[in-house]
């Protein structure tokens, strides 16, 4: 075991000393090349001999029991295995970073499309058609799938100052109920596995964000030690939080593969994503604010409900940016899960911001208007000096500065009063919201092996087309003096020292911050080589510069070096309040006939410490922002409204925007380090492009038409609703 | 297993004998395929018909032009005399599916797919038109992409096609062709409205194929366009669609043809609603009177009620576009004039 190194002090900024020119550079992905000639093997592409094929079989009511599987009603077809169920299985995934077994709910349905058995055959197309096949008879209970009349409701509040005493002496308030619906992950890559056994030793090939999580989940679904089980998940394609725990494919697939004594692999069906993947929550939200007469805002207080599953631990924290955005004295909070019998509820991309920014940034945008204050006026006028609750200072926060160099870029100054500009029956409006998502180190483990040639990084990290791979080259080389070519990073396979895994935004800075370190120690080495003080150490290109000697690498290193080291938050994550900020801007034509919605111009400012590939930290910021374009305006989860069951399954119904909704996307990064951060000085990134981008499109959608949606997504039906309201 | 026999049929006779016999047509395969892998259909017998010559052409006569069954719906776009002649069907392609989808699917087969009814998607859920007698869920569902006219108790689905509906305007034909007949019929007479049988979809007898599309002779200078409103800008089926193809004279409306998309059990036409435009002066309350009249009989659900409203302003838009109150815009066009 190494040392843990926690991140109690600032650090020095050894990355803007080194001078391989590495770090922050838009490096192309270095498995990219792979990827896109289908040569990166994901879970369920591996090749494996004499495989057998598992198709789980769902519930086809909503609550009660199943009494029995008719299995005569397979009887003679050819090549069926076998039917697995029992009180292994899950009920749906794990939820992030659980680390122990979900809910197993033995012959208890509590949703429907519940997994609730494993067909496994010789090939996909029987296990298909067996599982369609399968007769289930179950005894059904009533069930609650509305989120709105549920009755077993929680609820949680939190408050300071007096907010009632806020709105009555506000010089204006605002009081505005919002609601966002369900949506889904819909990440390219459905959820797959292959799971083998070696004695009892699993092996599984998964589609997985979270490893050394993962790896105790399924561990502890089987009732085996987690010593016992390997994770591989070199790539994988797409999370967005919906990978994050272990699903019902992989311990079915481990459970058959066991008895059969041959690997086992399942692939869910798209259809199967929808039915049984964790989704993000509906929200109901209700935002109250005050202000007095300078615009400044004295009251502020955000209430939402929720829905999950009995049983689940997870809920939306719809407030998570309203606590630290904008300033205020009084402030109150009240969160509700209801309890209800849709499927499950998780994290998807920005739990909590992504949704709680929609409603928090449109009434910040309305109170504003109400107040007659430019909008980005008002944010910059309201922007604490320390967190308005905890008195935090913060580590680093250019809320401010992205404002207005965003503003600068899209040419806010222009912008003209809402509802006054049209295009031939296209209204014009344009609108802007704060970005905003906390920051976080999780203990992360990286090994360096450096050789004559060149380094190899092992973690079990994952790369979940985030850039990974790139940012860690990038780390090791500019550490080590390397080029991109000279290092090879090896993730995804739990026998690799265990990180953070893929979620939170938090991967890159924790994972890298491991690298960085095992990298440090090796330069102490090298300087030991060389015989100089380790703060007098270059390395660049390959030579070792120090004391007025210098040295090649190659000749320098005899013996590989091997170092290895951790890294886990310290005193700096409860001393400051740590968070990426950011602004986007949107243009939006909006149909004064049909209501459609166009997205003309998109640009969003960000700040997020150190930038570590341009490329990858803009990319994930576009993808962010085309997610925002998709709660504003297209995306939302249908349930029946009698069974709660997922309807129109598909990507023909589930509508992500396509590339005729995005319109060109910038993305412009402020320069800032973050000193309390990690010793990288870098911010997540893969959840702030989204947070507060709906809100900047709903917000433009607004001026466009001088009316208010509080309904998302703004669908063509709710915007002709809003303009038949009024009369247009 | 659910196997099938896959049977490749080399002229037209061996095709509709086969069809006779129980086999289902293949041609582009973008819908059937995707029935097939989820069991929403399963046919015990397919007849793959894309060899058979002499289907995928265009021909041109004094009375129209001839679209053979498996001309794919990007190269129908893309002909010059469609985009010439007939704007309001080349946009209507280009509007429906993707790309890709339109490289691999044809004339016959868009005409002849299937609801996209999500519940007629999911064989756990009550479809008449799956599963006959087992009920319709889509009432009392989430029934946002179900039709409001020719609907039934027993099925509210839509008919998605955009082609169809354009092709509906422009007064098109379809040619059957059986063993030992031929025939043609007007192409609203191909679909059967739902009634209490919504598991027949059109009135092809047992052993009849699509040999073709007829459509009348060009009107140069008729005024053409097609609107489609959908939940986002491309790849999404109708909330609601109008195909539109009329002439001005002297400031009144001529001769006009309309058909309606995303609202129909069947690619929409309405003679009565032409009835109330024709030799009128364009206004917004006559317009109003036409969707009065389109809707006379409409049925709705809460989930759909929406697509009256946003029809009646999608017409009204369309309308005030192409009797010239407004500037036209990109999806109307002049006849002729479009190549």
């Amino acid at each position: 075991m190494t040392e843990t190194f926690r991140m109690d002090k600032i650090q020095p900024r050894l990355l803007d000393q080194t001078r391989q020119g590495l770090i922050g550079r838009a490096l192309d992905r270095p498995e990219g090349r792979l990827k896109v000639a289908g040569q990166a093997r994901y879970a369920a592409e591996m090749p494996m001999e004499r495989l057998a094929h598992g198709v789980l079989v769902r519930s086809t009511i909503t609550r009660g029991r199943v009494s029995e599987f008719q299995t005569g009603s397979l009887d003679g077809l050819e090549g069926v295995l076998g039917l697995w169920h029992g009180p292994k299985f899950l009920r749906n995934a794990a939820q992030g970073m659980a680390g122990a077994a979900p809910v197993q709910p033995a012959d208890r349905v509590d949703y429907y499309g519940q997994p609730i058995a494993l067909v496994v055959a010789e090939s996909f197309e029987v296990a298909r058609d067996a599982a369609l096949r399968l007769k289930v008879t179950y005894e059904a209970e009533r069930a609650e799938v509305d989120p709105r009349k549920a009755s077993e409701v929680e609820s949680e509040d939190e408050s300071f100052g007096d907010l009632a005493r806020a709105m009555a002496d506000g010089a204006a308030t605002l009081d505005r109920r919002f609601t966002t619906p369900p949506q889904v992950a819909a990440a390219m890559e459905p959820h797959a596995c292959i799971a083998e056994w070696s004695g009892d030793r699993l092996t599984l090939h998964g589609a997985l964000q979270m490893l050394q999580f993962n790896r105790k989940e399924l561990a502890d679904s089987l009732g085996i030690p987690s010593d016992n089980v390997r994770l591989l998940a070199p790539y994988v394609g797409g999370g967005f939080g919906s990978k994050l725990g272990v699903g019902p494919e992989a311990v079915a697939a481990s459970l058959a593969a066991r008895d059969l004594g041959r690997p086992v692999r399942v692939v869910l069906s798209r259809q199967q994503v929808f039915d049984f993947v964790l989704r993000r929550t509906e929200t109901k939200q209700r935002l109250r604010l005050a202000a007095d007469e300078n615009g400044k805002i004295t009251g502020l207080a955000h209430d939402d409900r929720v829905s999950n599953l009995p049983g689940e631990s997870f809920s939306e924290p719809v407030n998570a940016a309203t606590h630290f955005l904008y300033g205020g004295t009084n402030r109150s909070y009240t969160h509700e899960i209801a309890r209800i019998h849709r499927p499950a509820s998780g994290s998807v991309r920005a739990p909590g911001e992504a949704v709680g920014m929609l409603a928090l940034e449109a009434a910040i945008d309305e109170m504003a208007d109400t107040l007659g204050i430019d909008p980005l006026k008002f944010r910059l006028q309201n922007l604490p000096e320390t967190h308005p609750e905890t008195g935090q200072p913060y580590s680093s926060r250019a809320l401010a500065e992205c404002l207005e160099a965003g503003a600068a870029a899209f040419g806010w100054a222009d912008r003209w009063p809402a509802g006054s500009r049209s295009e031939g029956p296209w209204l014009i409006g344009m609108g802007l919201a704060a970005a905003g998502r906390k920051n976080m180190l999780i203990k992360s483990s990286a090994k360096i092996t450096l050789t004559a040639t060149g380094a190899i990084v092992e973690t079990d990290m994952t790369d979940i087309g985030t850039g990974t791979y790139a940012i860690l080259t990038q780390i090791t080389g500019e550490m080590l003096g390397l080029s991109a070519a000279q290092v090879q990073v090896r993730l995804g396979d739990t026998a690799l020292p265990p990180a953070s895994g893929s979620g939170g935004s938090f991967g890159a800075s924790s994972v890298g911050s491991a690298v960085f370190l095992a990298a440090k120690k090796i330069r102490g080495h090298i300087a030991g080589l060389l015989d100089c003080a380790v703060d007098d150490l270059d390395l660049t290109d390959g030579l070792a510069r120090g004391a007025n000697r210098e040295a090649r690498l190659d000749q320098l290193i005899e013996t590989e070096i091997v170092e290895e080291a951790t890294i886990e938050a310290g005193a700096l994550e409860d001393s400051h309040f740590q968070s990426g900020f950011g602004a986007t801007f949107a243009e939006v034509a909006v149909h004064a006939d049909t209501g459609e919605v166009r997205v003309r111009r998109m640009a969003g400012t960000f700040a997020a410490g150190r930038i570590l590939n341009e490329k990858t930290a803009a990319s994930q910021c576009i993808g962010g922002m085309v997610w925002g374009i998709g709660a504003a305006l297209t995306e939302e989860l249908l349930h029946d409204p009698r069974t709660g069951h997922v309807i129109g399954r598909d990507f023909a119904n589930y509508h992500i925007p396509c590339h005729a909704d995005v319109p060109q996307i910038e993305v412009t990064f402020l320069d800032e380090r973050d000193d309390q951060a990690n010793p990288l000085q870098s911010k997540g990134i893969g959840e702030l492009g989204i947070s507060g981008a709906g809100a900047a499109v709903m917000n433009a959608v607004a001026h466009a038409i001088g009316l208010r949606l509080y309904d998302y997504p703004a669908t063509p039906d709710r915007v002709i609703s809003a303009l038949e309201k009024a009369d247009r | 297993m659910r196997t099938f026999d896959y049977l490749r049929a080399s002229s037209l006779d061996q095709a509709a004998g086969m069809i006779g016999a129980g086999a289902t047509v293949i041609a582009g395969g973008t819908n059937l395929l995707d029935l097939m892998k989820l069991q929403v259909m399963t046919p015990a017998q397919l007849v793959d018909i894309n060899r058979i010559p002499g289907l995928d052409e265009i021909e041109e006569s004094s009375a129209g032009l001839r679209i053979g069954a498996l001309v794919r719906n990007s190269d129908l776009a893309a002909d010059l005399r469609i985009r010439r002649d007939y704007p309001v069907l080349a946009r209507a392609l280009l509007a429906g599916a993707s790309g890709q989808l339109r490289n691999k699917a044809t004339t016959g087969g868009n005409l002849l797919q299937r609801t996209r009814c999500p519940y007629f998607y999911d064989t756990a859920m009550a479809c008449n038109k799956r599963d006959p007698g087992a009920g319709c869920s889509a009432k009392g569902g989430e029934a946002r992409m179900t039709a409001v006219l020719g609907t039934s108790e027993h099925c509210i689905a839509a008919h998605p096609s955009d082609m169809a509906v354009a092709m509906t305007a422009m007064g098109a034909e379809v040619e059957l062709q059986s063993a030992n007949d031929r025939r043609t019929i007007a192409l609203p007479d191909l679909y059967r409205l739902p009634g209490e049988q919504p598991q027949i979809e059109n009135q092809l007898s047992a052993g009849e194929i699509i040999t073709a599309v007829l459509l009348p002779a060009p009107r140069p200078g008729s005024i053409q366009s097609y609107r489609k409103v959908r939940d986002r800008a491309s790849y999404a089926f109708a909330l609601v669609s109008v195909a539109a193809v009329l002439e001005m004279h002297d400031g009144r409306i001529g001769d006009i043809a309309l058909a309606f998309g995303g609202i129909g059990a069947r690619p929409w036409r309405d003679p009565s609603v032409e009835a109330i435009l024709k030799g009128e002066v364009p206004e917004a309350a006559l317009f109003a009177r036409a969707a009065d009249k389109l809707f006379e009989t409409a049925r709705t659900e809460p989930g759909n009620a929406f697509k009256i409203t946003l029809m009646r302003r999608t017409l009204a838009a369309t309308l005030r576009e192409a009797t010239g109150l407004t500037t036209r815009s990109i999806g109307t066009d002049i006849a002729g004039e479009a190549a």
